[in-house]
């Protein structure tokens, strides 16, 4: 198809190449660097979308970001599909595939459109009104349909094959916008020799300059002077530069996030290029150079396609080449789209009319468009545009009344005037102030370190822009308080203006034709289909607050933020309030600016970067052994080894056999472990535990209980004291950190005249636990400097010597009620150690167990896990654990707590052990237990199953629960009432297996 | 994310490197045991909560590991100050309105 | 095989070390990846009144300002804290040996095989890092020598710089495979 709105000579693309692409399945060429709505204009397609609520047909309303309109689904392959992209901001690429949205059937004939004709039904407010009665309806009536009817676009669905990449970087002056004035105040920044950042929104830089065709900078275009200042910038090694760049949110201090859009513009952009980067940029300066958005017109039917801003023709011309119609209606209350009739007039276009609502305007740009044969009309309003699929024509009638006159145009180009984008200045907690004399908001009181120069400041006319953005920016580097810069500082002169356009004040508000006796569908917001006559329907029905207006109609709430309506519906809202604009309000401008991928955000985050999976030295043994593995935090455990043909159930039970048959090894390494040194250790240890430790002698150790300073249980762990100076703490495995943290925490803060350190030793140290019967002949013959007789090492003490010829601090201890060792190494030793235990296991019938063998061995004893069987209410009586307790200390951590009266009281819930009736019943972890199974639901819930397993060492089910009054209810037959059945079971010690603990040096 | 002083730091650091510990210049009694029932409330479970002014302690977790005092006033989300742990409540604060 | 054994086998009386990661490298546009040999390293704690012994014994001045450290004779120094150090000695000699001379009051705790040690070399090598790490990298507030605890992604590491285009990442043995791997991703997006 030939472009045929494509204008020979005009616009910058005169160099690029061809790029096909379809939209609606439709095939069309455009050209490379261009928008794909510069290119869709080219071939005439106005219509692209369809809106919100009502479904009317859209076209373009910008050339920019701020576009409500044309949002259109852009797909690379099946799983590569982007709903809501602003067709004014995506780049074409050869290949491009574009759909509408929002549309059934087509885009030409919408059934939903019908809603436009109901919309008195779905008039402000109509989802707190329409859908209240009858109440049943909403959840299976309304609610279904509205979510079917609603949203805009879907949502891919398979994985995000593309990746993400983000960077931290700091600068001493970050200059968001990169036009003339974003330009001008880098360029002073960037000489002075500090670190600066200049960030764009658009491929190109040059902001306005882009269609201002009015303007020269030191001779030049406009454009051409921006293309050569930034390229100069980017040689700079104290300067960087990003283009499709949009800063997105503004944090506390300076902390700015910007979305860099790397490959979306790319034809296939590789594996090698992100889809997008994240920059969190910390600037000790910021400089807000956002520019201004111009405004549309209030009137009726201003949403037909054809119908766009001035500022957004001149785009399409002066930077693409593209007219937007052949025989084009102006409407405007303000100079700016003079130019655009101009320009237009000038390649070429028949200007049918320029409507203009002020009285009597004067100026160089009127007298122009006069001279080039232009029918300017004063004091006149476009009441209606007419025509449906495309606008066919404007009415005009004197803003007064009058009669009506109907000229056929194909296009309408509006403007209202320019509001400054104050959206990151408002996003810094700034707050803006209203100019009365110019109807704007501009930023008032600053809350950051940071500046607004020109249009966003509301600094009129070029020359003035630039003067203000280049003292700026020298002004933000001193201040950037930076020293001995020295060796990028360049000598440089603030950029002449030698010519520039004009600048004159608008009008905020619904126009003539669309006041408060109509009834006419003149939008505000596009994109929410919010009119003017909703917002005056919002403050009849009460609202008074501009937040109220908001919510209420919905303006502004799209994903366009209102960058176009905002300051219409205030006016709007003031005006039919009968107040001042200023004490109205204005809404808070929030981040994003724009909609932010998901992908940004979460940047390298996910597959294996989304959290660090913490694997053991040992690790590659278990899983060359076909280990199964389950999570505990981030640690990879082996939760099992299953030989052939064995389910989990039955590995499980082999394993806790052949433990207490002969032995076992098991991977203990993730056990956390703390070093604790200093002539004051067994002091700090006495504070942080309930047990007492300045008795406890060198090689020994004991279990230690840490509790909170409520009283209850916090970790427990065996604590071997090395030297009297030196003991080595175990925690629990997901307890590490916050042990750590803890301890840390009272040494610093609470006890810091003791002098004692404490440092993780947790991954200097694997650690083998050898478990059973069997347990010391296989550790034996490795061993050397250490007597492992009964004698010289008996259960719970611990001694430094060498296995295999390496360091090891050997435990006897016991998790599993067995005679049992925990060998520790130095970590990169732990495999071949291991693999050494393991050769020497295999000559004894040893095992490999898991996680699971390990807590069905240590249920079997009665030995509680923190965290399972306590659950950060449990005291240690509570727990049977009173022995535990030093009863002539004075002073630990939770000693008073300990005391409360509701930690004293009867009838808290003790830990015991509970056996099913039926053996061979394995109870539900976190069933509830119940006195009385014949009482009325809800029933007293007495207590609770904290750990059950199928024990096949006892050749029954075991559990462990917290039970009411448990230790006084021994023997006692309480109910677990199921879904299926309800469970008999019998409170007993929570000891099942060796009652009299004679294995441990068995 | 905020960017904030390390007293032994000597210098601000980001916010991910530290982490909040809670109210600060809460003592623990120097005879815990002998703490009334009242008395231990008060330490363990009342907090001021203040719209403003707050005292509280922050941990450089992965910095140099301190833990150490701050002011911040939490209606700006102003650090106003830090200092070492240990070192008394300042008596005057900089820059501070109220 | 000894066919007295009866089918029992004897473990072997040495172990092997088998760092993790060992010998792994990535090498991209502007940037190298590698993972170090192992080192002898110590936590140190010390009392400011006792750092002058610990350094003579130690044989490296132990840094007292922020955010540096000290390099002697493959011996480097890093100021974590206000007393604490991490010692890394990648000449094969033991600095816990040296310490142990020393009687006055301190802690040093072995901690060799805690940390594994990555370079990250060449021009891209500050904004490889700064994928992860949200301190400022710059030659003026992080010099060459400049030394800290601090994060990377979702782990903690200690940063070294060694050149102006060379670091010393060192974070826990089990957290390098992650850091290792968020490098690498970074590294290839740093070049561009």
């Amino acid at each position: 198809m030939i472009a045929t709105f494509r204008i020979p000579g005009a616009g910058r693309l005169k160099q690029a190449e061809t790029a096909r692409f379809s939209f609606d399945g439709q095939l069309y060429a455009g050209v490379e660097g261009e928008t794909l709505a510069s290119a869709l204009l080219a071939n005439g397609v106005h219509l692209v979308g369809r809106s919100f609520k009502y479904h009317r047909p859209r076209g373009f309303l910008s050339a920019g970001a701020e576009e409500p309109n044309a949002l259109v689904e852009i797909k690379r392959d099946a799983a590569r599909k982007t709903p809501n992209v602003r067709a004014t901001v995506q780049e074409l690429y050869d290949g491009l595939t574009a759909q509408s949205q929002n549309r059934w059937p087509s885009l030409a004939f919408d059934v939903s459109a019908l809603g436009d004709i109901a919309s008195p039904l779905l008039s402000a407010g109509f989802y707190y009104k329409t859908f209240m009665w009858p109440k049943s309806a909403w959840k299976n009536f309304y609610e279904p349909k509205i979510r079917a009817a609603a949203g805009l676009g879907v949502a891919p669905d398979q994985p995000d094959p593309d990746h993400y990449s983000a960077r931290f970087a700091h600068c001493d002056v970050l200059v968001l916008g990169g036009g003339a004035a974003g330009i001008a105040a880098a360029l002073a920044a960037a000489e002075s020799g500090v670190r600066v950042i200049l960030a764009d929104e658009q491929p190109d830089f040059g902001g306005s300059l882009r269609f201002e065709s009015g303007a020269k900078i030191v001779g030049q275009d406009g454009f051409a002077w921006a293309q050569g200042a930034v390229a100069k910038l980017g040689a700079m090694d104290n300067v960087r530069v990003l283009s499709r760049t949009t800063a997105f949110g503004y944090y506390a201090q300076n902390f700015v996030g910007l979305v860099e859009r790397v490959s979306d513009h790319l034809q296939s952009p590789g594996r090698d290029l992100p889809r997008e980067r994240l920059w969190q940029v910390r600037a000790k300066r910021v400089v807000l150079a956002t520019g201004a958005i111009e405004r549309h017109i209030v009137f009726a039917d201003n949403d037909r396609p054809g119908v766009m801003l001035a500022s957004a023709a001149r785009t399409y011309l002066n930077h693409f080449g593209v007219a937007v119609g052949r025989n084009v209606g102006v409407y405007t209350a303000n100079d700016s789209a003079y130019a655009a009739a101009i320009d237009l007039k000038k390649a070429g276009v028949g200007v049918a009319a320029i409507v203009d609502l002020r009285d009597n305007p004067t100026g160089a740009l009127i007298d122009e468009a006069r001279a080039l044969g232009i029918e300017v009309n004063f004091g006149r309003a476009v009441i209606r545009a007419g025509g449906k699929l495309r606008v066919s024509s404007m009415t005009v009638q004197p803003k007064n009344g009058g009669g009506e006159r109907t000229i056929p145009v194909d296009a309408i180009l509006m403007s209202a005037g320019w509001t400054p984008s104050v959206h990151l200045f408002s996003q810094s907690r700034g707050k803006v102030a209203f100019n009365d004399e110019t109807k704007r908001f501009v930023p008032g009181t600053y809350a950051q370190d940071c500046v607004s120069v020109g249009a966003c400041n509301g600094t009129d006319g070029l020359s003035a822009t630039i003067d203000e953005a280049y003292a700026a920016g020298a002004k933000a580097a001193k201040d950037a308080g930076v020293k001995n810069i020295g060796a990028n500082t360049v000598k440089g002169t603030k950029p002449k203006v030698d010519a520039s356009e004009s600048w004159s004040r608008g009008m905020l508000g619904a126009a003539p034709g669309a006041g408060p006796d109509t009834t006419v569908k003149a939008f505000v917001d596009f994109q929410n289909d919010v009119t003017a006559k909703d917002i005056r329907q919002a403050v009849h029905e009460g609202m008074r607050s501009i937040e109220h207006v908001k919510r209420f109609t919905t303006n502004g709430m799209a994903t366009d933020q209102g960058k176009t309506s905002n300051m219409h519906g205030l006016a709007i809202a003031a005006e039919t309030l009968d107040k001042p604009i200023p004490q109205v309000g204005l809404t808070t401008f929030r981040a994003p600016y724009t909609p932010v991928t998901f992908g940004s955000i979460v940047g390298h985050a996910r597959g294996p970067l989304f959290d660090p999976t913490r694997k053991t030295a040992i690790h590659p043994w278990a899983e060359a052994q076909g280990a199964v593995f389950e999570d505990v935090g981030q640690w990879k455990r082996a939760w099992y080894f299953p030989k052939a043909g064995e389910d989990m159930h039955a590995a499980v039970d082999r394993e806790c056999v052949t433990v207490r048959k002969t032995a076992g090894l098991f991977d203990a390494s993730t056990l956390g472990k703390i070093e604790v040194v200093g002539p004051d250790a067994a002091k700090f240890m006495e504070l942080l535990y309930t047990n007492p430790w300045e008795k406890l002698e060198p090689g020994r150790c004991r279990y230690g209980i840490m509790l909170r300073e409520d009283g209850f249980i916090y970790d427990d762990g065996v604590v071997g004291r090395l030297a009297a100076d030196r003991f080595h703490v175990t925690t629990t495995t997901g307890g590490a950190p916050r042990v750590m943290n803890h301890m840390e925490d009272y040494l610093q803060t609470e006890f810091p005249h003791l002098n004692v350190w404490l440092t993780s030793i947790t991954e200097q140290w694997a650690v083998i636990a050898v478990q059973g019967p069997k347990s010391r002949e296989i550790i034996a013959p490795l061993i050397e400097g250490i007597d492992m007789s009964d004698g010289a090492l008996p259960h719970m003490s611990v001694r430094e010597g060498r296995i295999c010829g390496v360091p090891t601090r050997l435990f006897r201890m016991s998790f599993t009620g067995e005679r049992g060792f925990e060998v520790n190494v130095p970590a990169d030793y732990g495999q071949a150690v291991w693999e050494a235990l393991w050769t020497e296991g295999q000559n004894h019938g040893a095992c490999a167990y898991g996680t699971e063998a390990m807590h069905v061995l240590r249920a079997e004893k009665g030995y509680i896990i923190v965290g399972q069987d306590t659950d950060g209410t449990v005291t240690p009586n509570d727990a049977g654990l009173d022995w535990a307790v030093g009863k002539k200390k004075t002073d630990f951590v939770g000693i008073r707590g300990m005391a409360r009266p509701d930690l004293v009281a009867k009838g808290r819930k003790q830990l015991v052990g509970l056996k099913t009736r039926d053996p061979k019943v394995v109870l539900e972890e976190g069933a509830q237990i119940v006195g009385d199974p014949k009482q009325a639901i809800p029933m007293t819930m007495i207590g609770h199953v904290t750990s059950s397993y199928w024990s096949e060492n006892c050749g029954r089910s075991i559990a462990l629960a917290l039970v009411a009054g448990g230790r006084d209810r021994m023997g006692e037959t309480l109910y677990v009432p199921m879904p299926n059945a309800t469970i008999e079971v019998e409170v007993t010690g929570m000891v099942f297996f060796d009652e009299k603990g004679e294995r441990l040096n068995g | 994310m905020l960017l904030i002083r390390c007293p032994y730091c000597e210098e601000e650091r980001p916010e991910l490197e530290f982490r909040n510990a809670g109210e600060a210049h809460i003592a623990r009694s120097a005879d815990m045991a002998a703490t009334s029932d009242d008395d231990f409330e008060k330490f363990f479970f009342i907090r001021s909560n203040p719209k403003g002014i707050i005292y509280e302690r922050w941990r450089h977790m992965h910095g140099c590991a301190r833990f150490f005092n701050a002011v911040r006033d939490t209606v700006s989300d102003r650090f106003l100050m830090t200092y070492k742990a240990g070192e008394p409540k300042p008596a005057k604060l900089p820059g501070a309105s109220e | 095989m000894a066919k007295a054994a009866a089918n029992k086998i004897a473990a072997p009386r040495s172990a092997e070390r088998r760092p993790v990661l060992a010998g792994q490298e990535l090498s991209v546009t502007g940037v190298t990846l590698a993972v170090l040999p192992p080192a002898e390293r110590i936590s140190l704690r010390a009392p400011d009144a006792l750092v002058a012994a610990l350094s003579k014994a130690l044989g490296v001045t132990l840094p007292q300002k922020p955010k540096t450290s000290a390099a002697e004779a493959g011996r480097i120094a890093l100021w974590l804290g206000p007393d604490e150090w991490l010692v890394i000695d990648d000449a094969g000699k033991d600095p816990l040996a040296d310490c142990a001379a020393v009687t006055a009051l301190h802690s040093a705790v072995g901690i060799s095989h805690r940390n594994v040690a990555m370079s990250v070399t060449g021009p891209a090598a500050a904004a490889t890092i700064s994928a992860g790490c949200p301190q400022d990298l710059s030659l003026d507030a992080f010099p060459v020598g400049a030394a800290s605890r601090t994060i990377l992604g979702k782990a903690e590491i200690v940063l070294l710089r060694t050149a102006t285009d060379a670091f010393r990442v060192e974070c826990w043995r089990s957290f390098s495979d992650y850091v290792f791997t968020f490098l690498s991703e970074a590294a290839g997006d740093a070049a561009a």
